[in-house]
């Protein structure tokens, strides 16, 4: 009784939050990169084990405890069944970073005294990067791969980096800012080839393309709850048991997990997050042609209306719910306060709040003014047609209304190349 | 499979409060990233800071001294990692989270009543000048058994050393002022005191340093990476709030824990409580019925619908006995006979009822000599 009555008012609480996001004054939420809401079926699932399902999946001494390890372990199978792995070789994690940092320190440490080198992309996630750095500090040999002005890795220079000494190779599946796809499949099998475990982080994946750890080579992978209509604060990272990688914990205690990551498992959320890949699973598919449908009706709305709009990234490679745009001769902070009845970011969220413009877009080889004039739009589950619809008017309108004020765009139209004006020094 | 419908292991876990069970469901249904600027990711932001100033209330700390983290192993191991101190010196009762983080620390005894050696502990911090810190639990686990933590930091602090209190079992059940323990660095966990699974939080003096263990994103003033758990982190502040106000439950506690043992005694002369001079919390009773298998007593109390445990749930259905109990001195048969029977704010007066109706039932039918007294 009590948990359906909360279910009908979480549904209405999240349907509410996202549709009709004028009635009430809420924006249109346009930001399924930063974070998905938690789809209401996962939320209803949770729900029982908040109270009456309630236990410790370590306590091995009575029903409460098995009935919660029986829960985490179905769980396990959802998410493997997502990725085609085995379900002992995932590993329930606080969310994607500290996969990556596992993955990433993990094999490194454990690896170090025959290999000391990691190769891995100029446009990962800033977790990656940082424990990049971090390793670097310690005395690891780092490589960043560059990518191309399409946000892909080069195949063969992936090829001519690898070396004897070559630990890891970890380049992201999808990228966050900009939603393009890296040739995963090739690079899991020239890591296979050379003999290099190859560890992807799939927070942006996972859900969205199909993956699959055996077809792919994969031998670490990072997971994300929040990215997928799952709950935050729970995240998973595959790692293969056959060939075996070995990792070093960086939470060692209580032996949870394989001895690979220790604490109490949060029960509630790891149901959670089995949820949202067992939904993921079954409609994946269909999700991803409605959102391309979308996805290609905002990006041809926003063309037809306004010249010098310039998308970042691969288009054909790309996830269906990604766009990433710059607004030639706008000014990108007040596009952005222009656009408060929309919920877009200009780069990731992790980042949003630094003025810097986004690293991703500059190794792309986007000019700094031009990166600074990018939004990214993400569309996701929830949304609909006429938000599509709504925000293509909105952003249109916007850049409009600013390049009018622009005299910089006055001039671009006028025939004047600004590039080549020199600018008086005051 | 059979249901118990007394839970008696609320050290392991305690049922969510209802209050937390509000704030978690709610902010469920929101979305936001909280790094995000936008409206969304702005309310998640304010959904964090307010549970941040109810964390702080509850052990008397500055909310920006407060770092959330996935739990208490987490905040341990950030502690006890992050403080970078040379060396690092541990009680022997410490909870395994603690003791496997650092592998190399020594470890101080404690006496038959599970309190530590002060005396040692000063001998270990004299007998090397690097900088050290101190890990000490304020309450056991298993035993209940507080720790003299307030005199430890002294002497922590005359030999140069920092300190690192693990509250996860005090917190919600006792008073807690990171202040007045004279911690530099607090570890609380939210599912011990009502709140949700996956979140905890350590508290810091704001004066010591710490790195981050993860990295990357910058949450958390750069001392713990990865986007928050916003419902978690509201969930636990709410807890956090509700048990402040409800301190008083654990009055009530005591006297049902206090009879129980009483009552167990009685009925089973040959019974005992394990750190029962010490001072303890209100909430636990660790009781040993010699001659009876600790599993034995745990299964056969669970299929009587009574669910309770043998040591702590992180190394139950592990073989191998207490190291808690084993440091403390105790026998091998007193060890290997000892549950842990801990209340929490959902127990009712007649879970006690229950447990001894069944406990001395157990007790009459395989303890050596059956020397069961009537109750």
């Amino acid at each position: 009784m009590r948990a359906n009555e909360a279910t009908a008012k979480i549904e209405n609480a999240v349907r509410g939050a996202l549709k009709n996001p004028r009635s009430d004054g809420a924006p249109v939420y346009l930001d399924y990169q930063a974070t998905t809401p938690t789809d209401p079926r996962v939320v209803e699932t949770m729900l029982p084990y908040f109270n009456a399902r309630f236990g410790n999946p370590h306590s091995r001494s009575h029903a409460y405890g098995w009935r919660a390890e029986d829960a985490v372990e179905h769980a396990r199978e959802q998410i493997a069944s997502l990725i085609k792995a085995n379900p002992k070789e995932l590993i329930f994690t606080s969310g994607a970073t500290e996969s990556n940092n596992l993955a990433l320190k993990g094999v490194a440490y454990f690896y170090k005294d025959k290999k000391n080198h990691i190769i891995t992309c100029v446009t990962e996630h800033k977790c990656v990067l940082d424990a990049c750095r971090h390793l670097e500090q310690e005395g690891f040999r780092v490589t960043y791969l560059p990518v191309g002005a399409n946000g892909l890795i080069d195949l063969e220079r992936l090829k001519a980096t690898i070396d004897d000494k070559t630990a890891l190779v970890s380049i992201m599946a999808v990228n966050n800012e900009i939603g393009v796809i890296q040739p995963i499949r090739e690079i899991g099998r020239i890591c296979r080839e050379r003999g290099v475990f190859f560890h992807t982080d799939c927070a942006q994946a996972v859900g969205k393309i199909p993956l699959d750890v055996e077809d792919m080579n994969i031998d670490l992978m990072s997971i994300s709850g929040h990215k997928i209509y799952g709950p935050m604060g729970i995240g998973a990272l595959y790692v293969r048991r056959r060939p075996r990688v070995r990792l070093v914990p960086l939470i060692n205690a209580g032996g949870q997990e394989r001895g690979m990551r220790s604490g109490t498992l949060p029960l509630p959320l790891c149901v959670g997050l089995g949820a949202a890949c067992a939904i993921a699973e079954k409609e994946m598919g269909a999700e991803a042609e409605r959102l391309k449908a979308m996805r290609d009706r905002l990006y041809n709305r926003l063309k037809q209306r306004l010249p010098e709009i310039y998308l970042n990234g691969d288009l054909d490679h790309r996830i269906p719910g990604n766009l990433n745009i710059s607004f030639a001769y706008v000014e990108g902070e007040g596009l952005m306060m222009g656009l408060k009845d929309l919920a877009v970011s200009s780069g990731s969220a992790c980042t949003s709040a630094s003025l810097e413009p986004s690293y991703v877009l500059r190794a792309l080889g986007v000019e700094e003014e031009l990166a600074h004039t990018s939004l990214r739009l993400g569309l996701g589950r929830f949304t609909t047609e006429a938000e599509v619809d709504y925000a293509a008017d909105r952003i249109a309108a916007e850049v409009e209304r600013l390049r009018a004020m622009s005299p910089l765009w006055e001039m671009a139209r006028e025939g004047i190349d600004i590039k080549s004006i020199k600018w008086a020094e005051h | 499979m059979m249901q118990s419908a007394v839970y008696l292991p609320h050290n392991a876990t305690t049922p969510l409060r209802p209050e937390a069970e509000r704030a978690v469901i709610a902010t469920l249904a929101r979305v936001g990233n909280p790094s995000s600027v936008h409206r969304f990711g702005r309310a998640a932001r304010r959904t964090i800071e307010d549970a941040r100033e109810q964390v702080a209330a509850l052990v008397g700390a500055r909310a920006e001294n407060v770092t959330f983290t996935s739990g208490g192993t987490e905040a341990n191991a950030l502690a006890l990692r992050g403080a970078g101190r040379a060396r690092v010196v541990v009680s022997a009762v410490e909870h395994a989270s603690v003791l496997a983080a650092v592998p190399g620390a020594v470890r101080v005894p404690v006496d038959s009543e599970g309190v530590i050696d002060l005396a040692a502990l000063e001998a270990a911090l004299a007998a090397d000048s690097r900088p050290a810190l101190v890990s000490l639990m304020l309450a056991n686990n298993e035993t209940g058994v507080i720790q003299p933590v307030a005199r430890a930091a002294e002497i922590a602090r005359r030999h140069g050393a920092a300190l690192h209190c693990d509250a996860v079992q005090a917190a919600g059940k006792i008073p807690v002022d990171a202040a007045e323990l004279g911690a530099h660095f607090v570890t609380l966990s939210a599912h011990k005191l009502g709140g949700p699974m996956g979140v905890g939080a350590l508290v810091t003096d704001g004066t010591a340093p710490l790195e981050a263990l993860l990295k990357g994103g910058g949450q958390e003033r750069g001392l713990r990476a990865g986007t928050e758990n916003v419902s978690g982190i509201a969930g636990f502040g709410a807890a956090a709030e509700a048990v402040r106000a409800d301190l008083d439950c654990m009055g009530r506690l005591a006297a049902w824990r206090d009879a129980l043992e009483a009552r167990a005694r009685a009925a089973v002369p040959s019974a005992r409580i394990l750190g029962a001079d010490a001072l303890r919390l209100p909430n636990t009773s660790c009781l040993a019925l010699p001659g009876v298998a600790a599993e034995t007593q745990v299964i056969a109390l669970d299929l009587a619908g009574v669910a309770v445990s043998a040591g702590s749930a992180c190394s139950s259905g592990k073989v191998g006995a207490s190291h808690v109990l084993a440091a403390m001195g105790l026998d091998a048969d007193i060890v290997g006979s000892a549950i842990r029977i801990s209340l929490g704010w959902s127990s009712a007066a007649a879970d006690i009822e229950r447990f001894l109706e069944s406990w001395t039932a157990l007790a009459a039918r395989t303890a050596p000599g059956g020397a069961v007294s009537a109750a």
